[in-house]
């Protein structure tokens, strides 16, 4: 196997006096002998030229060289959201994940030695239970769109329906990922108009929804930040065709907002990255899903479940995955979904984020993010020639507005000039956002950042 | 012998005391409250969250629950974790280290493509790593793990055969293949098609050459495959497939056995994904979150869900693209588990082309070394090809045993707890009976092999003179073995805590 001196600190029997030893012991001459059954001429030559080896000293300089190159939110101010907002992270939520327990452990297959994982999902998944307001919360998807996609397959699963109706704002991200996602299912969806308070149109919903309808799918808070104020009517009219009401809710919203399941969501998804998640460059973020304690709408639900149980002696309490005869490495083909490996250690991060704040650190958050969004948008709509917002409606922690004559792009590229990431360009998303910017304001952000923001957008107006 | 921690550790929920609290946002000032009382009062009262039913503890009552918890974890870091197809490797900490960095943690996946050039630089060249070591040409990193690179995958193969205008309905998947081959197939709306494994442990060759048809998009593979063998027939297997017109899916899962050996793309395969917490160690979390890259030769490129990662010669800058028409479309949002993918590139700079090829074919001296000296063991047998190296793991069947002791895989499985080692994979693969798949991976030493083999043995001895003591196994753990049953009962299954409370309640135990 090459020149011996070969050394290396994570191949633990690099050394070739210790592997001649194990090969002697296994009666083989020559390493290659274990690869006698694959074609010879698959067999490279020479290993890949790609980068490396480096030292781990030289790893860290070349890696953090690379990145420097990013500006990052010590350098720009974000006023960006959208699916990833900039939120603060505690340092107890870091310290607890960076436990290498938690952190270099496998799916908890053999629970007596895997309570503490066990545990700490099901915490995850009682947690946001609360804030929710369902009973049963699978422990995570990869994200909030994906949550979407498998929330639309699981409406299907549950009652055969094909449509699905969403409204005219939904995040054109998550759309697209739901789209991919029922395709093979050939599910149609189809959207609902919402008016300039961002109410629901009940008579176009009324109208769409039929015995065909699997779900009706609602944003809470919306993607343009507008909070739905009739979002119970949307819940009752798929009740009355008797299809499933789904409702994706942003979870820091909901240290003030009511809960989906207190007006009849029966399922439930959202983005836990705002709950402990650095921003990552968009990963990894973390799926919420869950719903009503119905059997039939569990067994249908997609990912893996943490549930409470005792020991077979029946002296101690203890924690495993269950019903795991719904997931694919039972199932198979007829699996709820796919997935196997999910988000774990963010839903832990999650568990501890939410055992820190608790009842009164997350309504304190939320009050914070409400009113700092408040405060921008009054600050805004001091401006000549600014619209704020574009929806007459509360706004949580995200808002529209334009600047008559400014196109979005040009208004971002000159917020950026200032060393400001201005929000999203929504532009495109329908005749009515126009110039339309989408920005973002949460604790992160002080008041002299808020002006900032204002007397940048004020400058343009001037110009 | 082993002790795990055990803490009569209560629930959050258990702990909670009125009116603590482990962290506050920063307090407003005057006119911003002000603003806010305004925006509150402008939401309808019905529209506002009356009860918050979270706990409330201080901030060491947090810290030093979930330290507790993670005490009663096995890991990695406590110990040996032989699980088969999971690829338990060292994870490297440095590699944690810099995926901690601001430059990462603190930036915006929607940013200016101006302000992101470093990271899009690390992917642009991960992704020439990749393609160089699995001989594809192209990959995209939207899938968050193996199975969601699957979808991804069996999507494409979809995509493909749609615009060459033909319908086909079937996937095959051996009966050897990880569930979540079929689970994708289904889940992307084909058929699921069966092949059998032939006595040496590989696709049944005969019985796919009768499956095959003009209905067949694709076949699912893993080589070397679940009971650690390599494909010998692979040539004829892409033969027959390509002259069908399939495609031909290659699992990443169990790369680890020719990382730097041979390639995907060499054989044949079409479609790849990886699975980077496995073969390139980024740490598992205890099911995630994980990678899984979706690769594809040229004529397939155009499939691939956005965005890529382009590099713009021009102005010298890094770009995504996601004008991508022909694509299957968008699976998740932004750009893939970045984090993760740090992780994975630092990992492929530590070991380089050499290391990773020393790595498997130490992972596959190690799998082979374990095997001889575990096979010796009553009670135990090595089905399929029983003469046959193994690659990176391999799988024993205790079938025997269970017919002379009554002991099964599982309490085998359950015993080794005791003795400080996680168990391996159980009955799995499905065509194994009683099957005990073990992965040492290049890792362990070749003391802690040995450990290993001498507490297997011990168990195989306890077995046959103490079979009632291993089938109540494990007793060093935090619990006893746990009552599975009643955890997935309709009566009994308690998904969350208000569920527990609200039981309790109607059964009067509580109030």
């Amino acid at each position: 196997m090459g020149q011996t001196g070969y050394r290396h600190p994570y191949i633990a029997n690099s050394t070739q006096e210790t592997l001649e030893e194990m090969l002697r012991e296994l009666g083989v001459g020559d390493v290659w002998e274990l690869y006698s059954d694959v074609p010879r001429k698959y067999i490279l030559e020479k290993p890949p030229a790609i980068e490396g080896p480096l030292s781990e000293q030289e790893v860290q300089a070349h890696v953090r060289s690379m990145l420097s190159r990013n500006k990052t939110a010590r350098q720009l101010k974000l006023f960006i959201g959208g699916g990833v907002w900039p939120h603060y992270i505690p340092a107890a939520v870091r310290e607890v994940i960076s436990r290498s327990e938690f952190l270099t452990s496998y799916t908890p297959y053999q629970p007596e030695a895997s309570q503490g994982m066990l545990t700490a999902l099901f915490e995850y998944q009682s947690l946001v239970a609360e804030l929710y307001d369902v009973d049963v919360v699978n422990s995570s998807m990869y994200d909030w769109a994906t949550a979407v996609g498998e929330a639309f397959r699981m409406a299907h699963r549950y009652n055969g329906r094909k449509k699905i109706i969403v409204p005219r704002f939904i995040s054109p991200e998550r759309l697209a990922v739901a789209e991919t996602y029922v395709k093979p299912l050939g599910l149609e969806i189809v959207s609902v108009r919402q008016d300039e308070h961002g109410r629901i149109d009940e008579e176009e919903l009324k109208h769409l929804a039929d015995r065909d309808t699997a779900a009706i799918y609602v944003e809470n808070p919306a993607y343009l930040g507008f909070i739905v104020e009739n979002i119970t009517a949307a819940g009752e009219i798929a009740h009355d065709v008797g299809s499933l009401f789904i409702v994706g809710a942003e979870p820091t919203s909901l240290g003030i907002l009511k809960p989906p399941g207190s007006y009849g969501a029966d399922i439930i998804v959202g983005e836990g990255q705002p709950l402990g998640l650095p921003m990552n460059f968009g990963g990894p973020l973390m799926g919420i899903l869950g719903c009503r304690h119905e059997q039939r709408l569990v067994h249908a639900m997609p990912g893996r479940l943490i549930g409470m149980t005792e020991d077979i002696r029946g002296e101690r309490r203890a924690f495993t995955m269950v019903l795991q005869a719904r997931e694919q490495h039972i199932r198979r083909e007829k699996a709820t979904s796919n997935i196997c490996t999910n988000q774990a250690l963010c839903a832990v991060a999650v568990a501890a984020y939410l055992a820190l704040l608790g009842k009164s650190g997350l309504r304190s958050l939320a009050e914070h993010i409400l009113a700092k969004t408040a405060y921008m948008i009054e600050r805004l709509s001091k401006i000549n020639n600014i619209q704020v917002p574009l929806f007459d409606a509360p706004h949580y922690m995200e808002f529209t507005y334009r600047m008559r004559g400014v196109k979005a792009k040009a208004l971002l590229n000159k917020l950026l000039q200032h060393g400001i990431v201005g929000g999203i360009d929504v532009s495109s998303m329908h005749d009515s956002l126009n110039g339309a910017v989408l920005t973002c304001v949460t604790e992160v952000h002080s008041r002299e950042d808020l002006e900032a923001y204002a007397r940048a957008v004020e400058s343009l107006g001037v110009g | 012998m082993y002790r795990q921690a055990l803490w009569d550790e209560p629930l959050v929920f258990e702990a909670s005391r009125k009116g603590a609290v482990g962290y506050l946002p920063p307090s407003l000032e005057e006119e911003i409250k002000q603003a806010g009382a305004r925006a509150l009062s402008r939401i309808p009262r019905g529209m506002l969250r009356e009860e918050l039913p979270l706990p409330e503890l201080s901030e060491l009552e947090v810290i030093r629950h979930y330290t507790r918890l993670s005490q009663m974890n096995y890991s990695i870091s406590t110990g040996f974790y032989p699980l088969g197809s999971c690829t338990m490797k060292y994870n490297p900490v440095v590699n944690n280290e810099l995926a901690a960095l601001d430059e990462i943690a603190l930036l915006h996946p929607a940013q200016p493509e101006e302000t992101v050039q470093g990271a899009l630089e690390l992917l642009y060249r991960l992704e020439k790593a990749l393609c160089e070591i699995t001989g594809m040409d192209r990959f995209s990193f939207a899938p968050a793990a193996g199975a969601h690179g699957e979808l991804a995958g069996c999507l494409i193969m979809r995509a493909y055969h749609a615009e060459r205008g033909e319908e086909r309905s079937k996937i095959i998947v051996p009966d050897s293949a990880h569930g979540t081959n079929p689970a994708t197939a289904a889940m992307s709306g084909y058929e699921v098609v069966v092949v059998g494994t032939d006595s040496e442990g590989g696709v049944d060759v005969k019985e796919l050459e009768k499956l095959v048809d003009e209905k067949t998009a694709g076949l699912m593979l893993t080589n070397p495959n679940t009971l650690g063998l390599f494909e010998k027939d692979i040539e004829r297997i892409v033969e027959i497939m390509h002259d069908a017109g399939a495609l031909l899916y290659y699992d990443g899962a169990n790369l680890n056995a020719i990382a730097g050996v041979v390639r995907p793309g060499d054989m044949g395969f079409d479609i790849v994904h990886l699975n980077l917490h496995k073969t390139f160690s980024t740490p598992h979390g205890g099911g995630g979150p994980g990678a899984g890259p979706v690769g594809v030769v040229s004529r397939l490129e155009k499939y691939l869900p956005p965005p890529l990662v382009v590099y713009d010669e021009k102005t010298g800058r890094y770009r995504l693209d996601y004008d991508r028409p022909s694509s299957i479309g968008r699976i998740k949002m932004y750009h893939g588990n970045f984090a993760v993918l740090v992780r994975a590139y630092a990992y492929i700079l530590s070991m380089g082309g050499e290391g990773l090829r020393r790595a498997a074919l130490n992972a596959v001296v190690a799998s082979n070394y374990l095997l001889a000296k575990m096979r010796r063991a009553r009670g135990v047998s090595l089905p399929y090809g029983a003469a046959r190296p193994r690659k990176h793991e391999f799988v024993l069947s205790l079938s025997r045993l269970r017919r002379e002791t009554g002991v099964r895989a599982l309490d085998v499985a359950k015993r080794l707890l005791d003795y400080g080692f996680h168990a391996p994979t159980i009955y799995f693969p499905l065509i194994v009976d009683e099957a005990f798949m073990v992965e040492p991976t290049e890792s362990e030493s070749k003391n802690e092999l040995d450990r290993f083999a001498e507490a297997f043995e011990r168990i195989i001895a306890e077995s046959y003179e103490n079979p009632e003591m291993v089938r109540g196994a494990p007793y060093s753990t935090s619990v006893g073995r746990v009552n599975e049953a009643r955890a997935s009962h309709p009566k009994t299954m308690t998904p969350t805590w208000r569920v527990y409370r609200k039981r309790a309640i109607e059964l009067g135990v509580e109030k």
